[in-house]
This record gives structure tokens, sequence and C-alpha cells, in this order.
């Protein structure tokens, strides 16, 4: 048992030293590559007076190890410092977009994880059959498509044909709910093509790994019914990866959002980066890339702590 | 090259098919300028017109023949992303190589350095260096190159490693052979089916992340043709109904799926399973 509790902390504590990382990593970048910021906001115009005065309104002035420890407290007490495009505190920009992603890949994920067990289950029990072929041409069809054809084609055969769903996504913090889902459907869609693909073809290829062990095989022999090997046998086995995939699924959601929210205009936080990134916004890319890292690293985490607990032995 | 052709008369018909593919791209991607009608960024008529004789489908937001920009397109978007992919190889690979047959310290530090930058989404990270190092399309590159070669790192060490590990690499060793001579002679030709297999998956990969970047407009820069920004700057069509805006996309989703079939029989062929 004492193993049980440090394999977790060890792990808790490698997952806090990550992050750390990433974040000197996201700051620290800024300074060793190339080109200055406060010299590109001015282009040609930029007198060294003004540089200087940008530099300094930045910051950029100060030691880069005090600036990083200033940046890392303000974050922590959740000041992300200013927008240099607009002005305006980063804080209250993202907050409500954040909300917006997250809104939009819960509710992808509440639709594709199911979904996607389901069939994977459906396919290893149904292994070199039609079935399983049809299911594993389908998800490698899917794998293959760029996000941005698969959200085009739903919006083809959605929006243009069937008039069904609205392609723009535009939502505000005062949307009710129904109309909320109404709009959103597309993009959801559209995550859960991306995702669920992957997650099917992992929870097939779990399932099918464990029906290989000899336990199986007596399951069989003594003459059970197929179902029940599979989902009393074999799936509680094979839960440990197929947790650990889902979650992995899900940390791809958060990555995944960024597209799909650019072709339907929602206003998450995925958009915001790449907006800030045409307009060379470095606080708000550094920003929006922290919450990203993090939520990411969060659900490696997790992945990680839920197969140590999916696993009876540990 | 003679053995993989031989290979090739066994092949399940997916990896044929995706060989047919990949040949019939190579030649449009060399091919594109005796094949094009127009120039690639030559103004040929009125703005979004439709399919016809002159232009077989029909023109772009700036009047140029989509025809002629889809086949340039297959020089632009495939060759940067061989470019790039074999830029990671070349880099990840041997670093991989190195970390995993030195180990000690030079193993540890590269490792760590790889750890921190794969724990951040590939994208995300992909976006923070263009903003920081602005869009263009060498700097696509050399960031792409970057983030892909930390997961050829990866898999190269892990196979230098166990590698290193085997008695003939110890003979070598004892006889006092370089580290050049051992990646060389000793390892690489011991790890070389995975990491061809693994070279076409993160082909696959750098090919798709590069459209999906020019989609999203910081990608390949205009006036170069290219299938994602191509999809971006026609888009508005699809909602009058027309499909001609994906043609791009599903070029990109064709050739995808063609190397992914051959890497499936590939690393079939390599793991000896005859499921």
């Amino acid at each position: 048992m004492p193993d049980f509790t440090s394999m977790i902390l060890s792990r808790l504590a490698l997952g806090v030293l990550t992050l750390v990382a990433v974040s000197a990593v996201v700051f620290f970048s800024m300074d060793l590559l190339p080109g200055d910021v406060a010299q590109q906001m001015l282009g040609q115009a930029g007198t060294p007076e003004a540089v200087a005065n940008i530099r300094h309104d930045l910051g950029l002035d100060r030691p880069i190890g005090q600036r990083y420890v200033a940046w890392m407290s303000g974050i922590l007490h959740g000041d992300f410092g200013r927008s240099l495009a607009s002005g305006r505190p980063i804080a209250e920009i993202a907050t409500g977009r954040l909300l917006n992603t997250l809104f939009l890949a819960s509710f992808a994920a509440v639709v594709s994880i199911p979904l996607s067990v389901g069939l994977g289950i459906v396919a290893a029990f149904y292994r070199r059959r039609p079935a399983d072929t049809a299911i594993n041409l389908f998800t490698l069809f899917a794998i293959s498509l760029p996000e941005f054809l698969i959200a085009y084609l739903l919006i083809y055969l959605f929006t243009v044909k069937a008039r069904w769903a609205p392609s723009l996504a535009v939502v505000g913090a005062d949307t009710p709910l129904p109309e909320r889902l109404h709009k959103t459907v597309l993009p959801v869609m559209t995550l859960t093509l991306a995702v669920a693909a992957h997650m099917t073809r992992l929870t097939r290829a779990a399932i099918v790994n464990v029906l290989a062990s000899p336990y199986i095989e007596m399951a069989r022999i003594k003459g059970l019914h197929p179902w029940r090997v599979i989902v009393r046998h074999a799936l509680p086995n094979a839960l440990g990866p197929i947790v650990s995939v889902v979650v992995l699924n899900l940390a791809y959601l958060i990555v995944g959002v960024v597209v799909v929210e650019v072709v339907f205009t929602y206003p998450g936080l995925g958009q915001l980066m790449v907006d800030s990134v045409s307009k060379r916004d470095v606080p708000v890319v550094q920003a929006s890339c922290l919450i990203f890292a993090a939520t990411y690293i969060t659900l490696n985490l997790v992945a990680d702590l839920m197969s140590i607990l999916c696993d009876p032995r540990s | 090259m003679a053995r993989t052709l031989g290979l090739f008369k066994t092949a399940p018909p997916s990896a044929r098919f995706g060989a047919a593919v990949v040949v019939a791209y190579g030649v449009v991607a060399v091919l594109a300028p005796i094949l094009a009608p127009y120039g690639e960024t030559q103004v040929v008529g009125v703005e979004f017109a439709a399919w016809s004789a002159q232009h077989w489908l029909g023109t772009d937001d700036l009047g140029r023949d989509v025809l002629s920009r889809l086949l340039y397109g297959a020089r632009n978007t495939i060759g940067i992303a061989i470019i790039t992919t074999v830029l990671a190889a070349v880099v990840g690979g041997t670093l991989g190589l190195v970390a995993g047959t030195l180990r000690g310290w030079v193993d540890q530090v590269l490792g760590r350095l790889v750890d921190v930058l794969m724990a951040v989404p590939s994208l995300i990270l992909t976006l923070l260096l263009l903003a920081i190092l602005g869009t263009s399309t060498f700097s696509m590159i050399a960031i792409i190159a970057m983030i892909e070669a930390t997961r050829i790192f990866r898999l190269a060490r892990a196979l230098a490693y166990a590698i290193g590990a085997v008695d003939f690499v110890t003979a070598a060793r004892v006889r006092g052979e370089g580290l050049v001579w051992i990646i060389f002679r000793e390892v690489l030709p011991n790890a070389g089916a995975p990491l061809i297999a693994e070279f076409g998956l993160r082909f696959c990969f750098v090919f798709l992340f590069i459209a999906t970047l020019s989609f999203l407009g910081l990608g390949i820069q205009p006036p170069a043709a290219d299938w994602g920004s191509m999809v971006r700057d026609n888009a508005t069509l699809i909602s009058y109904g027309q499909m001609s805006p994906l043609i791009p996309a599903a070029a990109i989703a064709l050739l995808t799926l063609a190397v992914n079939l051959i890497v499936d029989w590939l690393v079939h062929q390599a793991s000896g399973l005859r499921e």
C-alpha cells in the first residue's frame, strides 16, 4: 500500500514539475528566439525612444528571471497581463472564451466516448468479420480526413442541403442552452468524428489483446456466451488501457477545438489564439498556450492515475 | 530496392492501392508545370467562374485557374511536407541514435528536453512559436521539423538503447570502434524497418499539420498555391452549394489514406504477424 501512495505522489510531483518546465518554455521562448516584440509592434516607424518606451511598458528592460517570477505569480493570482492589441486584461478576454471551449469539448466528449467505446467492443466481438472490417475501414477513413474537410462536408450536408443545422456557431454568454446546443451540433459532430476513430481503434486493440490470454480461452471452453466472455471477463482487464485512451483523447479534444472553432467562428479560446498569432499579440498567445498546455498536462496526469487505479494489482 | 519491389508483389490490395496513389501524386507534383494549363499565380478570368471547357474546375476568389493551382499545390504541399519530415528525421534520428548509444548524461539531458517539448500539444506549441517568429513558410518548416524531431528522437533512442544492449554491439565497443561506426554499421541496419514505418507516419502527420496551418492562414504563405489555403480562400462557395472548394481537401485526405495503408502493411510485415 505505501508503494501505491508513493507511485501516485511521484506521478503528481512529475506533473507539477512538467507544468513549471512548460511555463518556463512558454515564457523564455520569447527571449531566446530572434526578433524584438517592441520593434516588431512599431515596425519601420519605431524611433529608438518609442521602442524603449514600449519595452519599458512591457517590462522588457527588467532582468529576465525577475520578469518570469512576476509573470508566474501574476498568473497564480489570476492576472495574465494585458493584450498588446487591445490593451484589455487577458484574464477578462479569455475567461468567457475558455468557458465556451470547455462547453464545446465536454459536449463532444459526452457524445463521442460512449459511441467509440461501444463501437470498439462491437468490433472486438465481431473481429475479422464484416462488421469489424466496416468499422476498421470507416475509422481509418475518418483519421485520414483533415478536420476542416469533415467540418465543411458536414456544413454541405446539413446546412446547405438539409437546412437542418446552422453553419455558424456564434454564441454569447447569454445564449440559452437549447439554442447553444443547436448551434454547436455541427462542431460537435466534427470533433466526434475526429476523436472517435482513434478511441474506437484503440478500444478494439485493448480488448483483442486481452482475448489472447489463456483465461479467456478457459472461459470460452467452459461454454460461456461470447458476449459474457467479452463484457465480464475481457473488458475489466482491458479497462486500464481504455480509460487512459479515453482521457488522452479528451486531451486531444482540447487541441482539436482550435480548427473547429475557426471553421464555425465559435468564440472559443482556440479562435482567440489563432487570431492573436496573426496579430502577433504575444502575451495573449502565451496565456492561451499556457492554459491549453496546463489542461493537456492535467488530463495526461489523470490518464496515468486512472490506469494505476484501474489495475487492482497496485 | 529490388527487394522492396519484390515485396510489393505479395502486398495486399490496400497497400498496392496506396502505392499507386503515392506514385500518381509524385508524377503530378514533378510534372505540374507541364500538366497545368495556366500558371500558378496567373489571373485568367473573373472570380469564382463555374466549371467550363477553359477552366475545368472553375476559377478561385482572385480569378486564378483552380485546376492549375491544384496541380502546383501538389508540388508545394507535398514538397514542403517532405522537406520538413526529412529534416525532422535527420535531426531527431541522429540525436536519438546518439543518445541511445552513448547513454549517460547526453541521454538524460536530451531526454528531459524532449519530455518538456512533448508535454505541450504540437499545434499549440507551433502557434506560440509562430507568434514569436512571425508567420512565414521558412519558420513553419523549422518549427514543425523541431517538433516532429522530438517524436522521432523518442523512437530512435528506444531502438538504439535496445540494440545497444545486444552482444554484437558490445563486441564492437570492445573492439574499439568509434561512435559513428557503431551507429551506422551496428545499430542503424537493425533499426531500419521501424524507422521507415515511423517516417511514413510522421510524413502523414506533417502533411496534415501543414495543411491545417495553411488553412488557418498561418502556414504556406500566398501567392504560392497549396491545398490548405485553397480550401480557406474558396470556402464561401460551400454555402452556395458548390463542392469544388473541397477538392483540395479531398486530395489531402486521399494521400494521407494512401500513406497510412502502406504504413499499416509495412508495420504488419515488420511485426511478423500472420493473423
